[in-house]
């Protein structure tokens, strides 16, 4: 019995022990300009792309499949919303809503093409990276979409910096909290409703779920349609960033996210993962760049660094796995 | 480069003395002997769960015995695992074959000892030895570069035959080698079956049906409960005796049974098939009542269920549950007041890696808070209540399915029908590989249920139950139907039939009497 607890604690808070570690670690051996206030709040701007399309990724991961198009999907996002910005003029709320509607589009889509043709989400999203891709860069006509400054408004701010500002009173600038307040939402969702507890039962066993009369189908289109979501939530926080649409942007960023849901708990067996894991996931890669870069280490050092990290993650998840079977 | 088994030079017999199991409390095999000689071919006759697949398995090395000898040629016999058993010259052939699907025939037939130099596949070597395995079997459809996945069930079949001859083994186990096969099929491996047996092989054949050991072998073993009942040349034994044999149990009170009233027809099926079983079933199943099907692995029993719950296509007849008609997905059944419980409760039945409350909740998480959100709280509650009530040793709720036991974790699938409170509860093998108190609290819930509680306005409930185990079906049921090769037979009143009577139904003894008159 005490073993058990024990073992649940781990679950839950492992990767956040990984987390306080690994930035504990950095404290001692960076430079003092690593731990500072200010420094903090760079890691969470940092973070919040990939942890933004990260939440949609926990869900499709914990129901048992696996998004591979989610770069695409951030790029297509940047363009959509340039596009709207700049030739069809439409205000800012409208144009982040359609190009996070273009990428929950492909991704409801993806989850048609698994379920009614039945082939596995790994190929059926390989192939639709490739097609949202190819879109994003027919749209922009191959180039980047500059957009005019004045049509920007509050998409500029999203993820600049708030200190010493007068927003300062924030703390952390609005697509930051943006993402915080999303996570606590998807943390809600997955824990109290039936779609949350439908997703893991398709990830644990599918035909348990088939026959206890969960709608397996009708949920994993919903999944991938949320995991388009909050790709194209990520694609805003990108577009914030960059000010422009850009087709070529988050080239690999698919397995940024993936590696913060798995390094966070999630199993690619389905049937595991939670939103807190998925944040310290990210966290805990972006803690690992920042601390590298402050070092002064030149960047294959973070990517060995970051590597290790999410096989390790793994290894730790497969003897999870040994413990339970 | 495998070693070829050596042609031992004294007379090929395979001897199995005092062999004994157990596992647990539960005693697999007492006292168990068998023999089988060259040119011989050795029936193993028995119900499921007499014990044919552990001795089986001690032979091949996959289970060691606690007690008991072997012997092969007169020479001590102890593989300690079936690779081992294999060099020795034992080969068994399962109802699943172990065969690499994409890989052509004579790449199988080699698999695991290619003739080879320097690690380099001399595909000529290859060529040769296969074709000469083949050549006996005589089949257009077995050529050399065939791809295996290809080929018919039965042409598998023989290719897995093939392999074992390829190394050299001399002594054959064939279980239910049958089931699975076209009738032309059986011909064919009942002739090929002789032909083995003239080149001097042992052959132990495993079946439930009577008739094929009757034609194929030479002598015939009856295990019961783990133990040797009878043994006797083929030509001198009845089919009747033999069943005998294998049934002759007393039914004893494990088995409550109160007054039931059967009500209203809740379901009713006429002529129902499926993509490939059942081929025809037709019953009327009231409430208040418990009807069992009865029949051997493989007959269509579970597709039957399957069929009638939405989760496998239906290709023609009729489904009337309740009020509704035509068939329905499994959410419409659940919604209509039915419940399956699966046969396969780790494959199909449970999410091992979920809760308790997980598992006991997911057909219907309504009612567990407001605005439609499931509160997990209320979730631990509802499945308190039934871990109290089944009595399912567990840490709680929340305590994942997969640390229990497989009686707790049966106990956990009948909950969630509890907990939707069905009244149409479709089982099947709802006690297969669990202990006796589990059983029995599978047996008085049962009772219960389709005795209903009118004091506490509980309604009888309907149970449409599957099972392989006759003395339960004869201890819990109200009537019971036969299925045999996909069709189900008429249903009996339990006072009209026995264990006999039914084994010989399910045995397909019936049919041929039946063309005899």
């Amino acid at each position: 019995m005490k073993a058990l607890n024990w073992r649940r604690w781990v679950n839950t808070f492992g990767p956040l022990l990984a987390l306080l570690g690994v930035y504990g670690l950095f404290v001692l051996i960076a430079p003092p300009s690593f731990a500072t206030v200010r420094n903090l709040e760079t890691i969470a701007r940092q973070t919040t792309i990939v942890g933004m399309a990260a939440l949609g990724m926990t869900v499709i991961i914990i129901a048992g499949g696996i998004d591979l198009s989610v770069g695409s999907l951030v790029a297509l996002s940047t363009v959509v919303i340039a596009l709207l910005l700049q030739n069809a003029g439409t205000g800012p709320v409208i144009s982040a809503a359609g190009g996070v509607a273009a990428a929950a589009f492909f991704g409801a889509l993806s989850g048609l093409l698994i379920t009614r043709l039945r082939v596995v989400p790994f190929i059926v999203t390989l192939g639709m990276m490739l097609v949202v891709r190819g879109t994003a860069k027919g749209l922009a006509r191959e180039q980047t979409i500059a957009v005019d400054p004045g049509r920007l408004r509050w998409l500029e701010y999203l993820l600049r910096s708030v200190a010493g500002r007068e927003q300062s009173w924030m703390l952390l600038p609005p697509g930051v909290w943006m993402w915080l307040i999303l996570a606590v939402v998807m943390a809600l969702f997955l824990r109290y409703t039936r779609l949350g507890r439908h997703s893991f039962a398709i990830g644990s066993n599918e035909q348990t779920a088939r026959l206890c009369g969960v709608a397996v189908e009708r949920v994993k289109v919903l999944v991938f349609t949320l995991g388009g979501v909050f790709a194209g939530l990520g694609g805003l926080m990108q577009f914030s960033r960059l000010t422009k649409g850009d087709p070529t942007v988050a080239v690999g960023l698919e397995l940024d996210v993936i590696a913060a849901v798995v390094i966070g708990g999630g199993s690619l067996s389905g049937g595991e993962g939670s939103i807190l894991g998925t944040i310290v996931g990210a966290l805990i890669m972006t803690v690992i760049a920042s601390g590298c870069t402050q070092m002064g280490l030149p960047n294959w050092v973070q990517e060995i660094i970051t590597g290790a990290i999410i096989v390790a993650a793994v290894a730790v998840d497969r003897l999870r796995h040994r413990h339970i079977a | 480069m495998a070693e070829r088994v050596e042609r031992q030079q004294s007379a090929l017999s395979l001897q199995m003395r005092g062999i004994c199991k157990r596992f647990g409390a539960t005693v697999a095999l007492q006292d168990v002997s068998i023999r089988v000689d060259g040119g011989q071919v050795l029936a193993l006759v028995g119900e499921n769960g007499a014990g044919k697949s552990t001795l089986m398995k001690v032979l091949s090395g996959a289970v060691i015995p606690d007690a008991g000898q072997m012997y092969l040629s007169g020479a001590p016999y102890l593989p300690g695992n079936p690779l081992e058993a294999r060099r020795a010259g034992v080969a068994m052939i399962y109802q699943e074959l172990s065969l690499a699907p994409h890989l052509s025939v004579e790449e199988n037939i080699v698999l695991g000892m290619e003739p080879a130099a320097l690690g380099i596949v001399d595909w000529k070597q290859v060529r040769r030895r296969a074709v000469e395995a083949i050549k006996e079997f005589d089949n257009p459809e077995l050529t050399p570069d065939a791809q295996v996945r290809r080929l018919s069930v039965g042409s598998q079949q023989l290719v897995e035959i093939a392999r074992a001859l390829a190394i050299g083994c001399r002594v054959l186990v064939l279980d239910e080698p049958t089931s699975s096969l076209t009738r032309q099929d059986v011909e064919r491996l009942f002739e090929i079956i002789g032909r083995l047996k003239k080149q001097g092989k042992a052959i132990v054949y495993i079946s439930h049906f009577i008739e094929e050991v009757k034609r194929v072998a030479d002598r015939v073993t009856v295990l019961r409960d783990g133990q040797v009942v009878g043994s006797s040349d083929v030509d001198v034994i009845s089919t009747n005796q033999i069943i005998a044999l294998m049934v002759g149990r007393q039914v004893d009170d494990l088995y409550p049974r109160s007054v039931r009233r059967p009500g209203e027809v809740v379901l009713e099926i006429e002529d129902l098939a499926g993509l490939e079983k059942p081929e025809s079933a037709s019953l009327q199943l009231r409430r208040g009542e418990v009807l069992g099907i009865a029949g051997l692995v493989g007959a269509g029993r579970t597709e039957l269920l399957r069929c009638l719950f939405g989760l496998e296509s239906v290709r023609k007849g009729k489904i009337r549950l309740g009020v509704y008609a035509g068939a329905a997905s499994p959410l419409k059944r659940w919604m209509q007041g039915a419940g399956i419980l699966s046969e396969d409760r780790k494959q199909e039945g449970l999410a091992l890696s979920l809760s308790l409350a997980d598992n006991v909740t997911l057909s219907k998480l309504r009612g567990f808070g407001p605005f439609g959100l499931v509160l997990p709280s209320r979730q631990d509650e509802a499945t308190g209540r039934w871990i109290e009530r089944l009595g399912i040793r567990c840490l709680g709720p929340r305590d994942r399915v997969s640390s229990l036991s497989g009686g707790n974790q049966q106990r956990v699938a009948i909950a969630r029908l509890l907990q939707h409170d069905v009244d149409v509860l479709l089982l099947d093998e709802p006690t297969r590989g669990i202990d006796v108190a589990a059983k029995a609290m599978i047996y008085r819930l049962i009772d219960e249920l389709a005795t209903g509680c009118p004091a506490e306005g509980r309604a009888p409930r309907a149970i449409l139950m599957v099972s392989s185990y006759l003395p339960e079906l004869m201890g819990v049921c109200d009537r019971v139907a036969v299925m045999c090769r996909g069709r189900l037979g008429p249903t009996h009143r339990i006072d009209e039939v026995d264990e006999h009577k039914l084994m010989l139904e399910a045995t397909g003894q019936n049919e041929r009497s039946a063309y005899s008159v």
